[in-house]
């Protein structure tokens, strides 16, 4: 996606996103759409191995294909990643992350891109800054909304009202164990795409796709959901192809966070680039 | 006599009907609450606390524990079971014992000790396990994983799973593995396998984290058998109710004894099962003060502690919305206690409610008040408590310091006098774990002995 053409339609965006709920994750998976291909959401953890790496990293992800962009924010009891991610998180929140830098992240990527930036964090960093505070600073920092793998809409009513005040996106994850109630329950409550997890498992990089990933995502379609990405155990191009198939998006987290701590930001580039060759479908 | 001993915890109508034998040609001592009653909270919330803070991974087998939990309190085959149990394997109703001697430094006031260390495993920990390993089979799962801290809860697990035919797994940090290298031995001698936790802290709260995650990826065929009254709906109500037997015994035995209501009953709090357990059977009961015992390390204003309701914020973790001791961005902050069952930075949600509504004082007890309390029991009583419990015999002395102090102000009826207040502690667990630890606290071990180099290293043995 280019990247300097878009500043002004990216700041008249912002302008009037908060007044019109305009959802940025949704137009960014639809103008994938519209290209014939699914989109390609890339994650990384904030803070590693720096800020500034993590800014100069978001940025090289939209330069090279992704559509939208995760930035997870470290966290002490991280319960739904696996290895990979648990020692990017521990390591950046040694290093002295604080949570108020993420917001430093995502200004720093959305003013250099058009991709929409989504911040994934566990809830309790968000309850300790207020919902409302880190709601207004995330919007005023050009976010595109949250992704909450640890908050279920049952107990999201702060979230809700927030979101809604402040214009952001809220992704609520859905499972291959959600019953029909609860997967119609959150793609009801959820704004801009509904997170399918493809497996009953933890982030990290598997060999193959788990079959429930398909079953998951037509439930989520059949519940209303407009989009729907697919992420746990996505960590190559084949994997990407394979989703593409059947989803509106594929989310990659893992095999990044590992490339950035093997190649730095270079290996983030051409990882991406590589991953964005699966996102087209083949005509069956 | 005492009547409890084989009914199962608090189902309704057999409830009533102890209520009835209890109240039975005795006149109404204390005004009943006017308030709606606090037994029996069935969760999710209580007050502002509680709820599922938890990935949408494992809802449906909340959903599914929830479903099975509620028809099990309706069965009567599984009460028997629970009682069976209860009674033959675990060796209840647990005595309560007169403690005269301790007594003395308590203000003069007198203490019962509620004996939950003379349960099959020394400690009350086998209450729930059982309840939770026996709801494991009736929902067809096949294994169970828990957590454990010092390894009291994975020993129980351990044993419920043998006795019941169910695979085990034990999540402990790689920590306290190290230091609790017998009990890693004790758990595998039982058929468990322990399974190290390198990440994070390598403490609780990261075996806790790694057995979530083993959870949401197993979830088919196990049962994570959470240790406390803590977690994700429905484990606060579902632990507790296990635990409920406790204040059912402590309060008929209590009448039973003297023919009155306790004017105080004393817990440690770590996530807070024995103190729910015990505190559920007087909530009701208004002239009851009820004291919670948090573990104040080296003290609260060292920072060193895990004194969570005392210190902590509210926040959202293992779960559920409660007491929390995390930094200013919502970090899990670590705790640090001389008793690992209470080194743990949350508490469960329905002490944060009964802290906030003020049913329930809670206090911290420092390292060296409760290692003083330990060594007192031992030599007025001839019983060596679990340090846990030695938090709640220290608390117990300052409350009947307290009320002795009180019946001296200007008190001349026989009701005011010190000797006349009743003080009911729990006792846990027994000190058997803590020996290691104590002997080190108390310079206990011979100079050149390999002990004690060991307990230089910073070890327990």
């Amino acid at each position: 996606m280019s990247t300097s053409q878009d500043g002004a339609n990216q700041a008249a965006a912002q302008q009037t996103s908060a007044a019109q709920h305009t959802s940025k994750s949704a137009a960014a998976i639809d103008r994938a759409r519209a290209q014939g291909r699914a989109a390609l959401i890339g994650y990384l953890p904030a803070g590693y191995p720096s800020v500034a790496d993590t800014i100069a990293a978001g940025i090289a992800l939209a330069e090279n294909g992704a559509d939208l962009i995760e930035i997870g924010i470290p966290y002490s009891d991280p319960v739904m990643d696996g290895q990979v991610i648990q020692a990017a998180t521990t390591e950046a929140l040694a290093k002295g992350f604080r949570v108020r830098e993420v917001f430093d992240v995502v200004r720093g990527i959305t003013s250099k891109t058009d991709a929409a930036v989504l911040v994934m964090t566990y809830w309790n960093p968000v309850v300790r800054m207020g919902v409302d505070e880190f709601s207004r600073r995330l919007a005023e920092a050009g976010g595109a909304g949250l992704i909450t793998p640890d908050l279920i809409p049952d107990e999201a009513a702060e979230w809700m009202a927030a979101s809604d005040k402040y214009g952001l996106d809220r992704v609520f994850l859905v499972a291959p164990s959600s019953s029909p109630e609860r997967m119609k329950r959150t793609v009801d409550a959820s704004r801009g795409f509904v997170y399918a997890v493809s497996i009953m498992g933890v982030t990290g990089a598997r060999t193959s796709v788990s079959s429930a990933a398909k079953d998951v995502v037509a439930a989520a379609h059949a519940a209303g959901a407009e989009r729907v990405c697919v992420g746990l155990g996505v960590s190559n191009a084949g994997h990407v192809r394979e989703i593409a198939e059947y989803a509106d998006g594929v989310i990659v987290g893992t095999a990044l966070v590992a490339a950035i701590r093997d190649g730095g930001v270079d290996a983030v580039a051409s990882l991406t680039k590589d991953l964005s060759t699966g996102l087209t479908r083949e005509e069956a | 006599m005492v009547r409890l001993m084989v009914d199962a915890p608090a189902a309704g109508s057999d409830e009533s009907a102890v209520d009835a034998f209890l109240q039975g040609g005795r006149p109404q001592e204390h005004p009943t609450q006017s308030g709606p009653s606090l037994r029996h909270a069935p969760g999710p919330y209580f007050g502002n606390y509680g709820g599922r803070w938890m990935p949408e991974s494992l809802i449906a087998a909340l959903d599914e524990l929830e479903d099975t939990f509620e028809k099990a309190k309706a069965d009567p085959e599984f009460t028997a079971q629970i009682a069976d149990l209860n009674k033959n394997y675990s060796g209840r109703p647990s005595l309560l014992t007169e403690a005269k001697r301790f007594a003395e430094h308590a203000g003069g006031v007198r203490v019962f000790l509620k004996r939950e260390d003379l349960n099959h495993t020394g400690s009350h920990k086998i209450n729930n396990v059982l309840g939770q390993a026996l709801l494991a089979k009736r929902m067809g799962k096949t294994r169970v994983i828990a957590e454990t801290g010092a390894g009291q809860h994975g020993v129980a697990s351990a044993t419920a799973a043998a006795l019941l035919g169910l695979e085990c797994v034990v999540y402990m940090g790689a920590e306290d593995c190290r230091r609790q290298a017998l009990n890693v031995a004790r758990m595998e001698l039982l058929g468990a396998t322990v399974i190290p936790v390198t990440n994070g802290s390598q403490t609780l709260k990261d075996a806790i984290n790694e057995a979530l995650r083993d959870w949401v990826a197993n979830v088919g065929n196990t049962h994570y058998l959470l240790g406390t009254a803590a977690g994700a709906h429905p484990f606060p109500a579902m632990v507790r109710y296990f635990h409920e037997v406790i204040g059912e015994e402590a309060r008929a035995q209590i009448l039973d004894q003297t023919g009155r209501l306790p004017d105080a009953v004393c817990a440690c709090i770590g996530g807070g099962s024995n103190a729910i357990g015990i505190f559920h059977g007087f909530l009701d009961d208004p002239s009851v003060r009820i004291y919670g015992f948090e573990a104040g390390g080296d003290g609260v204003e060292t920072g060193r502690h895990a004194a969570t309701i005392t210190l902590g914020k509210p926040g959202v973790l293992h779960g559920a919305r409660s007491y929390l001791m995390q930094d200013d961005d919502g970090q899990t902050i670590e705790s640090h206690s001389i008793s690992a069952g209470l080194d743990y930075p949350g508490v469960g949600p329905e002490h944060s409610y009964l802290a906030d509504i003020g049913r329930v004082s809670y206090e911290p007890i420092t390292d060296s008040e409760a290692m003083e309390a330990f060594r007192l029991l031992c030599r007025t009583e001839g019983i060596i408590p679990a340090i846990e419990s030695a938090h709640a015999l220290a608390g117990a002395i300052k409350v009947g310091q307290r009320l002795a102090a009180e019946g001296a102000e200007g008190a001349t009826d026989a009701a005011g006098k010190a000797s006349e207040k009743i003080v009911i502690v729990n006792l846990s667990g027994r000190g058997d774990k803590d020996v290691a630890t104590a002997a080190e606290w108390f310079d206990l071990l011979q100079k050149d002995s390999p002990e004690a180099e060991i307990g230089k290293e910073g070890e327990q043995l």
